[in-house]
């Protein structure tokens, strides 16, 4: 294929057209389509963390609300079963969605030091969607919890004041 | 400007596991959001936070625009001396914001 033809996509397309209509003075026809992470976005992004190791379900726990009222912040725990031993421990927790733009939420990394592996905070979920916790333990194992939210007020649907 | 709020405990006894609390003012513009005008507002995050017992780290988080506004955490860590917790957030266009408490460990 050229360079020619790959630039024609059907983007600079829309883009031309859209120009053409405004320099002719009609209303742009354009809709904004939202980016939106995807299940396989998900699962690229989890890949990237664990690279090619399995992802065992157990030993950790995602407190998350099953109904949430607004996704603009949403609380939720998570806290992992470990001794938290120099030779026992958990190294980092990472947390993923579905439907938001991207599907990286936080990632966090701890050790020993730690007492108890948990952390608390809040995060943004743009739809009903999964939410998924995995820790990585210090033997190089990975645990994760799934918890599927419904969300009736999502973040990002109002957009911003310039 | 970002005020961070920390809640750390005063007193602790030696190996007792504390609750570390944090919340830090910040708008966490996701960068996926439209201006009425149609232009795309730019990401302004927080990337980054470290927390560091008498200079040594024991929790750092990377954070995405999935991270609700204003970010707030609570951890915990092991009381293993008296001194300093210090915190650190870093972020978009240069945004770096410290904190610090003491604590007294019997």
């Amino acid at each position: 294929m050229s360079t020619k033809e790959r630039n024609l996509t059907r983007r600079t397309i829309l883009i031309g057209a859209g120009c053409m209509a405004s320099a002719l003075g009609a209303p742009v026809p354009l809709t904004i389509r939202r980016a939106q992470a995807t299940p396989a976005t998900m699962a690229a992004a989890i890949r990237q963390v664990v690279g090619e190791a399995t992802v065992n379900s157990g030993k950790v726990n995602l407190d998350l609300p099953p109904l949430v009222e607004n996704g603009n912040t949403v609380q939720y725990t998570v806290s992992v079963d470990s001794p938290m031993t120099p030779s026992d421990y958990v190294k980092a927790i990472h947390v993923f969605n579905e439907k938001n733009p991207q599907p990286n939420v936080i990632s966090v990394h701890l050790g020993p030091r730690a007492g108890r592996a948990s952390f608390t905070s809040r995060m943004r979920l743009a739809d009903s969607e999964k939410v998924v916790a995995i820790a990585e333990m210090s033997d190089g194992s990975f645990w994760a919890d799934t918890v599927e939210v419904v969300v009736t007020i999502a973040a990002c649907v109002e957009d911003g004041i310039p | 400007m970002s005020t961070p709020l920390i809640n750390v405990p005063a007193h602790a006894k030696q190996g007792e596991v504390i609750a570390i609390k944090t919340l830090i003012s910040h708008e966490m513009e996701t960068g996926f959001r439209y201006s009425p005008s149609g232009a795309l507002i730019p990401r302004n995050i927080i990337t980054e936070f470290q927390c560091t017992y008498n200079g040594e780290e024991i929790f750092r988080a990377q954070f995405h625009p999935a991270v609700a506004a204003n970010p707030f955490l609570t951890f915990y860590t092991v009381a293993s001396g008296s001194g300093t917790i210090t915190f650190k957030w870093t972020g978009d266009n240069g945004f770096s914001q410290t904190a610090s408490a003491n604590i007294v460990v019997e």
